[in-house]
């Protein structure tokens, strides 16, 4: 644990210095609204529409980081210096997906305010809490299956398409029980409060499920 | 590596699974009755869905034998995974192309969103159709076998996570006539569905058998070559998505 949370700081560091993913991520998802707006032809949405939309953006600006992930690693020997290292492999993947975890929080912190000023109609608030909680666990899933998906990808020599061509089908159950969990928040008029349980309970499933793999395989990813 | 043990009782399996397919298909089209609503075409009911089960299972058990390359490092184990799952691909492709014949002859629609074993079995294909390019752009073949084996895991894992995610995301709009649940087929159908899933299930393990034969004579072939006329005397294999 104490490895996770070394590596960890030092990605944040990093990225804190570099500022190359996160600021990337934030504005790929603001040029997505717009794009969303000129190619839907509309200048507010809700319901399960904006759900759609909000949750491709997220899931696009995902994929950024997703492909970051590891570069470092790799371009500079990381991957041999924590081989080397006497500790606990799995600490990489709990770092690095704790890593994509406050990435994308930071992205959401932003892209959702500006999702709500840009293109959605009824506003965000009473349902606020609902959305956070929705999101929260997919970005656990997203974490999860980013690191893994990167962690596969960045060892192939055409490590920019595997990931995501692994990585879209991956995650689709996540991000259908998303965007359905999302849509009664964001409807105009009589919003849901609360989201809808089974997504919910589909999305701490899936979350479940595939941190437990990955913290099973991930080992098998680092041998050399 | 045991060269002879995927031969063995190969000519048995054969003519089982030949039997097994010919009977199944003469009690489809002599024995079944014909389906009230849709007619003759229902009867691509019982080469679709077979094909489609024994795809998906195909695909799981190529994630339990990844699971024998990840605990033992025996790269036989890598061979028959991919094996499986190159398989369970051919007969997913197939039983993709039935299931759009039957829906466009009884719904009208080469492809309906709203059956949900069709989406999530798309889903899947989706997914195990990037199995082989993983392989492909992973150049080092024992490091290729285990990030293969570790997608194969995860993916055989993502089978029924999928299936649960897109059936509680469809509402049901069409009338469910045949679900898997033999109860509300009639027993002559029900016979029929059971010998036909029988006959694709040896036709596969009759064609993984074959596979492993093959695979294993010709890798077989390269070492004695190697050992009789040097390395001179063998062609360089090309990359390839298939463990050498």
């Amino acid at each position: 644990m104490r490895t996770a949370l070394v590596v960890l700081r030092k990605d944040l560091r990093v990225e804190s210095r570099t500022l190359e993913t996160v600021p990337a991520m934030i504005l790929l998802a603001l040029i997505t609204f717009v794009i969303f707006h000129f190619g839907l032809d509309r200048d507010t949405i809700g319901g399960q529409l904006a759900a759609g939309v909000l949750t491709a953006t997220l899931l696009f600006a995902a994929m950024l980081g997703i492909n970051r992930l590891f570069v470092a690693e790799r371009e500079q020997g990381g991957f041999d210096a924590f081989l080397l290292a006497p500790v606990d492999r799995t600490a990489l993947l709990i770092a690095k997906a704790a890593a994509l975890f406050i990435y994308l929080i930071v992205l959401e912190i932003v892209a959702v305010p500006a999702f709500g000023l840009l293109l959605l109609g009824p506003s965000l608030g009473h349902a606020l809490p609902g959305i956070v909680l929705i999101l929260i666990l997919a970005n656990v899933g997203l974490s999860v299956i980013g690191t893994l998906v990167s962690a596969i990808a960045v060892h192939t020599r055409a490590r920019d398409l595997i990931g995501p061509v692994i990585g879209l089908p991956l995650l689709l159950p996540a991000l259908i029980a998303t965007a359905r969990g999302l849509g009664p928040l964001l409807r105009a008029g009589h919003a849901a409060s609360a989201p809808p349980g089974r997504w919910l309970a589909i999305l701490a499933l899936y979350d479940l499920v595939f941190a437990l793999i990955a913290y099973g395989v991930f080992d098998f990813l680092l041998e050399d | 590596m045991h060269s002879t043990t995927y031969g063995r009782g190969l000519r048995g399996l054969s003519i089982a699974t030949a039997v097994t397919i010919t009977v199944a298909l003469v009690l489809v089209f002599f024995y079944a009755p014909l389906d009230a609503s849709q007619g003759f075409v229902q009867k691509i009911f019982y080469v679709h869905v077979p094909l489609a089960i024994i795809s998906l299972l195909g695909f799981i058990f190529g994630g339990l034998l990844a699971i024998g390359y990840l605990r033992t490092g025996d790269r036989s184990w890598d061979l028959r995974s991919y094996v499986a799952i190159h398989l369970g691909l051919i007969f997913g492709i197939a039983g993709l192309i039935s299931g759009s014949i039957w829906a466009k002859a009884s719904w009208g629609h080469w492809w309906v969103w709203n059956e949900p074993t069709l989406v999530s079995f798309l889903i899947v294909l989706l997914l195990f159709a990037t199995y082989q390019p993983l392989r492909f752009s992973i150049e080092d073949p024992e490091r290729q076998a285990r990030y293969a084996s570790v997608f194969a895991i995860v993916a055989g894992a993502f089978v029924p996570l999928n299936y649960l995610a897109v059936q509680l995301a469809t509402a049901y709009v069409h009338p469910r006539v045949l679900t898997l649940s033999s109860a509300n087929l009639p027993p002559s159908m029900g016979l029929t569905f059971a010998v036909s899933l029988l006959g694709f299930a040896l036709l596969y393990v009759t064609m993984w058998k074959y596979e492993m034969a093959a695979k294993n004579a010709r890798s077989q072939v390269r070492r004695l070559r190697r050992t009789l006329l040097g390395d001179e005397g063998i062609r360089p294999t090309g990359r390839s998505a298939a463990p050498s």
